[in-house]
């Protein structure tokens, strides 16, 4: 007989939108409080190793229709792009900037490209913990 | 505020990234690459000409200043250093071009090429030491991925065999920076320099520039801590072996020269004697391997260690001569171990073996490459001409300036058993009856034996080119002598 998991699917749905919605809130906190690119990712690719673990790759793979690599990818991309981003404003390399603006429902917010940054760091996680996890999982 | 500076980092890094979106299109992965490296080439120019033009550049990153962000710091040195590592660079890609085989060209080659490309011209253009950390550890994980890719059952015993070692060195080199960081409470190494000064080392300080010289010594493969380079640097692919044995090693030396001429020069009958006896022994040792091997790759693998206790012996000297004679060496060592291996690669590849006295008679039929192999191996010998006659001169000089004898002996006898070791290759190799090699049709010797002549002819315009390059090389020279040139330069005082 087949054995049934649909106790541990149907939580994994569940939860593994909460974790997502927390990792996004770990990832914006991360200038004030503890938490940034790197935790925010990891718990990301954990949501997604949590729903590796209640279904199988090949459900994952297509609810998530994703090639982890380019994700590396294009997390190294936005970060390097931020950091090169200084040549065309005369600055040193690296050099962030900030500004204040009003923006509706979140009012007085300031936006700093140093999330940029994060964002790449954010992606990369993602794209590496999930490249390790599947290729290890689909090598026979 | 200079950017070039950071541009030799920048461009590979970006190329690498770029090629990841393109790993299954060979052609414009090739193409990307050659045009990133020739442009590198270009920027390393300017950079060498401005430096020469107005001194240190010093690049506070993201705005910080000096002791509280991370300084990129471009002298004579890293310039020159960071033009060498491109030219090597490009001359080994267009060798993969032909060599390298499309399953791992699929799979990531050129992107990690690019990737160690950015850790050695980081390595070589920091001005802090945990940030010359990192930069190891981004040239080390490239040169991992590198050696094992292909996945022979060579590559994956060697791989585990360097990685282990690597990954011990890694973690001592932390522990040497959390005690460096204990002490003087500062990673910019300007800053650590002034600190260490004003303190006199005292005996703390010893024990930790002890420490560094374990781990650069374990990267740069100098004496007791040599062991793991000649197996690891024998499993890879040729070009994959170029670029290890022209770059990795080097930059262990250039680790050894900055901490030694700019952090730890206060109590040099110590460290620097220290120095001066493993550089003598990793000599002797490398020699006794050169000479003792009839494997092809072995015997270019064991002159690489030579090269390695040749500009350490000239570190622990601390004069004038000796100083720019490493340089010098260094510099010409990194060209001409290149095209030594591109072209022990051609010849691997023609017979389908490494064993010298399973080959014979290539000359008949590839004079080209034979001359070319020629040149380079006296070159490396240091017959005049040629560019390893001035760097071994000047290592001379310094030796008899610094009293040390002994090395000085050591190099010349060195020097004539290095030209019997590639002459041996030579003779047995290219002399002799020719015999008939199964797959030899299918090699493109004439179009895998441009990079190496490339890098030949460099070499060539190094040695004649001595009286126009000195200027540089004195430049470099200088801050070694007086940390004081590089202090100000970073701290702005």
């Amino acid at each position: 007989m087949k054995t049934n998991d649909i106790i541990l699917q149907t939580v994994a749905k569940v939860a593994s939108l909460v974790i997502i919605l927390f990792s996004i809130y770990i990832f914006f906190g991360g200038h004030y409080s503890p938490g940034g690119g790197f935790v925010g990712g990891l718990l990301a690719s954990g949501a997604i190793v949590l729903l590796l673990l209640a279904y199988d790759l090949k459900t994952v793979a297509n609810m998530l229709p994703v090639d982890y690599k380019l994700v590396v990818a294009a997390g190294l991309l936005i970060s390097s792009a931020t950091v090169s981003g200084a040549l065309f404003f005369d600055a040193p390399l690296m050099t962030h900037a900030y500004q204040y603006f009003e923006l509706p429902l979140l009012g007085h917010t300031s936006l700093h490209t140093a999330v940029l940054f994060d964002l790449g760091v954010y992606l990369v996680v993602i794209g590496i913990t999930m490249t390790i996890i599947q290729t290890i999982g689909e090598s026979e | 505020m200079n950017n070039l500076v950071f541009l030799p980092v920048l461009l590979p890094l970006l190329t690498g990234i770029i090629l990841i979106f393109f790993s299954k299109y060979i052609k414009i992965q090739r193409f990307l690459s050659l045009v990133s490296s020739s442009l590198g080439i270009i920027l390393s120019c300017l950079l060498i000409g401005k430096v020469h033009d107005q001194g240190i550049l010093a690049l506070q990153v993201g705005s910080w200043e000096a002791p509280f962000g991370i300084s990129i710091v471009a002298d004579m040195l890293s310039s020159l250093l960071v033009l060498t590592t491109n030219i090597i660079g490009f001359a080994v890609l267009i060798y993969s071009f032909y060599s390298i085989g499309t399953g791992r060209e699929k799979f990531y080659y050129y992107s990690f090429v690019q990737f160690l490309l950015v850790g050695v011209n980081g390595a070589f253009l920091t001005g802090d030491i945990f940030n010359l950390f990192v930069f190891f550890e981004v040239m080390l994980m490239s040169s991992y991925v590198l050696l094992v890719l292909g996945g022979t059952k060579a590559q994956l015993r060697e791989s585990l065999k360097y990685i282990l070692v690597n990954v011990i060195s890694s973690a001592l080199f932390v522990i040497s920076v959390a005690y460096l960081y204990s002490v003087v409470g500062t990673l910019n190494m300007a800053d650590i320099s002034r600190r260490i000064a004003e303190s006199g080392q005292p005996g703390i300080i010893t024990v930790i520039a002890v420490s560094f010289l374990i781990v650069f010594g374990l990267k740069g493969a100098i004496f007791p801590l040599f062991y793991w380079l000649p197996g690891s640097y024998y499993a890879p692919p040729i070009p994959v072996i170029a670029l290890f044995g022209a770059l990795l090693t080097k930059v262990g030396v250039y680790a050894i020269l900055r901490t030694f001429t700019l952090l730890f020069y206060h109590d040099q009958q110590y460290t620097h004697e220290l120095l001066g006896i493993l550089a003598i022994f990793t000599i002797i040792v490398g020699t006794i391997g050169a000479v003792g091997y009839w494997d092809i790759k072995k015997i270019i693998i064991y002159n690489i260690v030579i090269a390695v206790g040749m500009i350490t012996f000239g570190i622990s000297l601390m004069n004038e001569q000796g100083l720019s004679g490493a340089i010098y060496y260094t510099i010409h060592d990194m060209i001409i171990k290149a095209a030594l291996f591109l072209l022990v690669g051609i010849m691997a590849m023609i017979t389908g073996t490494s064993d010298l006295r399973k080959m014979g008679g290539l000359i008949q039929a590839y004079p080209y490459a034979a001359w070319t192999f020629f040149i380079a191996a006296i070159s490396l010998a240091g017959i005049p001409p040629f560019s390893g006659f001035a760097g071994k001169l000047l290592l001379l000089e310094g030796a008899v300036e610094g009293e040390a004898y002994v090395g000085f002996a050591v190099i010349l006898i060195s020097s004539l058993l290095m030209l019997y070791s590639v002459m041996k290759i030579f003779i047995n190799g290219f002399w002799g009856k020719p015999r008939a090699y199964k797959d030899a049709d299918l090699v493109p010797v004439s179009r895998l034996a441009v990079p190496a002549a490339l890098l030949v002819i460099v070499s060539i315009a190094l040695g004649l080119g001595t009286e126009a390059i000195y200027p540089y090389i004195s430049q470099a020279m200088e801050p070694l002598i007086d940390p004081a040139i590089y202090i100000n330069a970073v701290l702005k005082e």
